[in-house]
């Protein structure tokens, strides 16, 4: 299951003085759905256009199945990419532009003919052989790419920005689609994005990039609940950091001490590998709970002594979205400022978020689970 | 500036009277002057009488200047057919150079357009003639070879003789290449630019060649370009006036020159006039063909 199809062995790539993928090693197992994830210019399209065979790595090797594929060019490799603007031929018809690839192999024609028509049903695009690429519509034409790519039946398929150009409806049919049309297909596939909701919905494992290095590998999950740096936990989502101190640090429990919170975080486990200094708390906001208990006791969720995770704070901003809302509660901090911290919570109810207004003087606290430890 | 020029017909007219006024006065009427001076013969020494005959044009088709007609559009079409196969990859290599490197790129293109063609064209008669730079060259190598034979032991070479450049059609083809060539890389390099280049890249990673991409992909989408580039540097080849008189030997006079014996020498300003509008008709029918071809190829242009 887990054999590795793909392999960079320490790739960088330079463009003059500035290395815009610096010394990355990674690998790609065979049937994964893969995504490359960063903010732009962090070198993910980089690595996947050196992947394509249009950028040489400066230094290091990819490997594909144990073959070294750093020079060969793009048009020997078993590799197939769908564009970012889709690069369908606009001088041939959908049918010309999936047979393209077929041609160049010199398959005959009756065959070309049955493998065409096969990868536009799959993309459900049956019978649009005769159209041409002005009569699509953007979602139309993407998928003529994609069953372009595919009627090759390449080792790897390559996406980059894949619903990037797609309209919020299409773009969430889409991705369904693409898992779909992966498990069906059952090749490997990487995904470039910059959109972190795109790459936790589809991957089954993604990396994260920044200025040309890798920063994490790991599922959509673990990315999310268990980031290794400031710099994920806050690519990836919504979050609160609070810089901090280990005032405790035991194997069954510890406590972060801020300067931005008036009390402690209660840990439910020890910290591993922190040197001293400064340590870092990230909690999403769906895991601040919002309470609107009158009085003096601290609503504490019970898994923290008295007195740790729990604080109150006046409702500074609301943003209603439907199925949830946002808001940015702020804390009086121990030297006198405020900070703002964020919170989301579902409406469960119909008339829910109406306890929750402009104003109102509420209790935030967490589970003793919920933080995340960042060292860096 | 919403308005349309229906509500402010005084701005409009303001505009465009000018301009209007000195085509009217320097072209338009001109060119009718010649066109009623073609239905008309001489009647005297600066008289001519307009008298609605098309026997000039029975003549301007009578088959002596036919195959001058034939001869020019021929050394117009070499000259275009061989500004494209030169102009294409120069064009394809300025897309591609880096942004820098392309301008200085198309300002060498451009830079002869800088320099009259009077000068250009001394100029290439300096290096074509017997004395000129080619055979200077080539007797200095001849030459060269000769003493490396002696010195080998083998038989001297013949005395050089020079290559008979000039006054030819070859040096006339030569020198309109020359001159057109511009005409020819700008269009299709403002074709090639506007092409996406991730469709390149898709030829390739599908699979194809370079030069498979080039034919099925490159071609095919520059073709409007193409076409304007033939039209751009034909239409002023045919014309051509200085390069056949100033290169050309006795038997490749063009169409133009024709037609300046006929104003000058021969003072037959009818006849004249009536090819050049034979002449100015052809150059219509290339239009409307490129027109033609540009609407059958309209997924191009985007």
């Amino acid at each position: 299951m887990t054999k590795p199809i793909i392999t960079f062995e320490n790739v960088t790539k330079r463009f003059g003085k500035l290395a815009a993928v610096d010394d990355v090693s990674l690998t790609v197992n065979e049937g994964e759905f893969f995504a490359l994830l960063g903010p732009s210019g962090c070198g993910k399209t980089t690595l996947l256009r050196m992947l394509a065979g249009f950028e040489t790595p400066t230094e290091g090797r990819i490997l594909i199945d144990g073959q070294d594929i750093s020079n060969v060019p793009p048009n020997k490799r078993p590799v197939n990419m769908v564009f970012q603007s889709y690069a369908v031929f606009p001088h041939m018809n959908v049918a010309d532009n999936v047979a393209y690839g077929l041609v160049v192999d010199k398959v005959g024609k009756a065959e070309r003919d049955r493998r065409v028509e096969e990868a536009l049903e799959l993309v459900q695009l049956g019978g649009y052989g005769g159209r041409k690429p002005d009569q699509l519509s953007g979602g139309q034409r993407q998928r003529v790419a994609l069953a372009r790519a595919l009627v090759k039946r390449p080792r790897v398929l390559l996406l980059d920005e894949p619903l990037s150009a797609l309209d919020a409806k299409l773009r969430e049919q889409m991705r369904t689609e693409l898992c779909t049309l992966q498990e069906k297909v059952g090749i490997t596939f990487i995904m470039v994005t910059h959109d972190q909701d795109e790459a936790l919905a589809l991957a089954t494992r993604c990396a994260v990039m920044n200025k040309g290095v890798l920063r994490q590998v790991a599922s959509p999950n673990d990315l999310y609940e268990f980031p290794n740096s400031r710099f994920v936990a806050d690519f990836i989502g919504q979050v609160n950091l609070f810089e901090g101190v280990l005032a405790v640090d035991e194997p069954s429990h510890a406590v972060i001490r801020s300067p931005d919170l008036p009390v402690d975080i209660f840990l439910d486990h020890g910290v591993t590998g922190a040197r001293g200094g400064a340590v870092w708390a990230a909690i999403r906001p769906e895991k601040i709970e919002l309470h609107k208990i009158e009085g003096e006791a601290a609503p504490n969720l019970g898994d923290a002594p008295t007195g740790t995770n729990a604080i109150q704070g006046v409702i500074k901003h609301e943003a209603y979205l439907g199925g949830s809302s946002t808001y940015e509660v702020e804390v009086l901090t121990p030297n006198g400022g405020g900070r703002r911290i964020k919170v989301q919570r579902s409406n469960l109810t119909r008339w829910d978020q109406e306890d929750f207004k402009l104003g109102e003087t509420v209790w935030l606290c967490w589970h003793a689970c919920s933080p995340a430890v960042l060292l860096s | 500036m919403e308005q349309s020029w229906k509500q402010a017909k005084a701005v409009f007219a303001a505009a465009l009277g000018p301009p209007l006024a000195w085509l009217v006065v320097f072209f338009v009427a001109p060119m009718a002057i010649v066109w009623a001076y073609s239905f008309g013969h001489n009647a005297g020494l600066t008289q001519i009488a307009i008298t609605g005959t098309f026997q000039n044009y029975a003549r301007a088709i009578e088959p002596l200047y036919l195959m001058i007609f034939l001869k020019s559009a021929w050394v117009a079409g070499l000259t275009t057919v061989l500004c494209l196969v030169l102009g294409f990859p120069v064009a394809l290599a300025i897309t591609f150079a880096s942004d820098k490197a392309k301008t200085w790129l198309l300002l060498l293109v451009m830079l002869p357009f800088w320099t009259n063609l009077l000068i250009r064209t001394y100029a290439l008669i300096a290096v074509l003639r017997t004395e000129g730079y080619v055979n200077m060259s080539l007797e200095w190598l001849w030459k060269g070879g000769g003493t490396l034979a002696a010195l080998a032991g083998l038989k001297p070479f013949e005395p050089f003789q020079p290559l008979e450049l000039l006054h030819n059609n070859f040096a006339v083809v030569l020198g309109l290449v020359y001159v057109h060539l511009p005409f020819m890389v700008l269009p299709l390099y403002s074709a090639l630019d506007r092409l996406d280049k991730s469709l390149l890249e898709a030829s390739l990673d599908l699979g194809a060649g370079h030069l498979r991409t080039l034919f099925k992909v490159v071609v095919p989408l520059a073709l409007p370009g193409i076409a304007s580039g033939v039209l751009i540097t034909f239409i002023p080849a045919l014309g051509a006036y200085l390069t056949p008189d100033l290169l050309g030997g006795p038997d490749s006079q063009m169409i133009a020159n024709v037609i300046e014996r006929q104003f000058k020498r021969a003072n037959d300003w009818p006849f004249g006039a009536a090819m050049s509008f034979v002449l100015m008709y052809l150059t219509f029918i290339a239009i409307a063909v490129q027109g033609l071809l540009a609407k059958r190829t309209p997924e191009g242009r985007a």
